[in-house]
């Protein structure tokens, strides 16, 4: 296997085992939210903004291995 | 290629030969021809700003002019805005005092004090907005498009801030030393390093975890500018590759949500230094 060969399915693994945990993670934080809403809707304008903070911070692994992948097979 | 051979027999090995070489010759033309007329072929991704130029040695990136575009643009509109107030507001300054009061009410609710608010509330919205602005001029036509090519190589003139891990990794720096600093004015020194390195000899589990704090804390100069960074560029190479495969109208949907991307991405980026001031003012337990 040459280099190129290499780098592209090092790529396409880098991202797409990366994205299995922070996938399951968003959903996590989302049905919970979405719960912690339906028992209590008044809730909303303080859970909303804390879900999308919890989002964000399990999205950002997802994008690391992304910007793992770019670097791969860009540089 | 024996059997091949055999088939044109012993006198014409040097046509197949030289027909070979003519093949070969014609797919080596084939291949340098898109170079030579400037044509790309497939996505073309850059991880870094081009360089444009250079002044007094310090290299001028595409990123760099955006950035003071973005700079121009929000001193445009707060001079505009702060000219016209009024003591008896307008519609619109209604709207923008209304946001305002949102903003800082949610400061001051999370530090639990005015005064502190009063402090950091400036760099948080100068950081949520210089980094919004910034994310919504990439979707400004002829960002990226707009340039000239050097040699072989195109050079866009202007380029989405964000995109440049150069400006992501120095407003994180910004943010980090703001968070030190705060937490050793306003807890003292002695009681801010304490929270890292407690008396190993009272409790030996403390220290082990105040080490492990400390390196939580020096990585969030990488995961600050990562997420930013990555956010923002894998917005735009997703855009890229939709308008690959389906161009006009197939990027449409993408832009919408990186929209929503870029505001998010601007008040995690605020909210977040919010929660960890607030964080690093907390007396240790």
């Amino acid at each position: 296997m040459d280099v190129e060969s290499a780098k592209i399915i090092g790529m396409a693994l880098a991202v797409g085992l990366g994205m299995i945990g922070p996938g399951i993670g968003v959903g996590i934080v989302a049905s919970k939210a979405l719960e912690a809403i339906g028992r209590n809707p008044e809730a909303q304008g303080k859970i909303t903004p804390l879900m999308f903070v919890g989002i964000a911070f399990s999205e950002a692994l997802a994008i690391f291995a992304l910007v793992i992948g770019f670097i791969l097979k860009y540089t | 290629m024996s059997d091949h051979l055999a088939h044109y027999g012993e006198g014409y090995v040097e046509a197949y030969l030289a027909e070979v070489a003519a093949a070969e010759a014609a797919t080596e033309a084939a291949a340098h021809a898109p170079a030579a007329t400037h044509q790309e072929t497939g996505i073309h991704v850059a991880l870094a700003p081009e360089q444009l130029g250079s002044l007094w040695g310090i290299p001028i990136t595409n990123t760099l002019i955006t950035s003071w575009i973005v700079i121009i643009l929000l001193v445009a509109l707060g001079i505009l805005i702060g000219r016209r107030a009024k003591l008896l507001p307008s519609r619109i300054q209604t709207l923008f005092e209304w946001m305002i009061e949102f903003v800082y009410d949610y400061v001051a609710e999370t530090l639990e004090s005015r005064k502190l608010a009063r402090l950091f509330f400036p760099l948080l919205v100068t950081l949520f907005l210089f980094i919004f602005t910034a994310n919504m001029l990439e979707f400004t036509p002829g960002i990226g498009s707009i340039g000239f090519y050097h040699g072989d190589e195109f050079r866009p003139l202007l380029r989405s801030v964000n995109t440049d891990l150069n400006v992501t990794l120095a407003l994180t720096i910004i943010v980090f030393i703001v968070i030190e600093m705060t937490g050793m004015i306003i807890l003292g020194l002695r009681k801010y390093l304490h929270k890292f390195f407690p008396n190993p000899f009272r409790s030996p589990i403390g220290s082990v975890v105040g080490i492990i704090e400390l390196f939580s804390e020096l990585a969030r100069l990488v995961s600050f500018s990562f997420r930013l960074f990555g956010n923002i560029l894998a917005g735009e190479v997703l855009i890229i590759v939709a308008l690959y495969f389906a161009p006009y109208g197939g990027a449409i949907p993408l832009m919408l949500f990186e929209v929503f991307v870029g505001f998010i991405q601007a008040a995690i980026f605020a909210i977040l230094t919010l929660f960890f001031i607030k964080i690093a003012i907390t007396d240790a337990h």
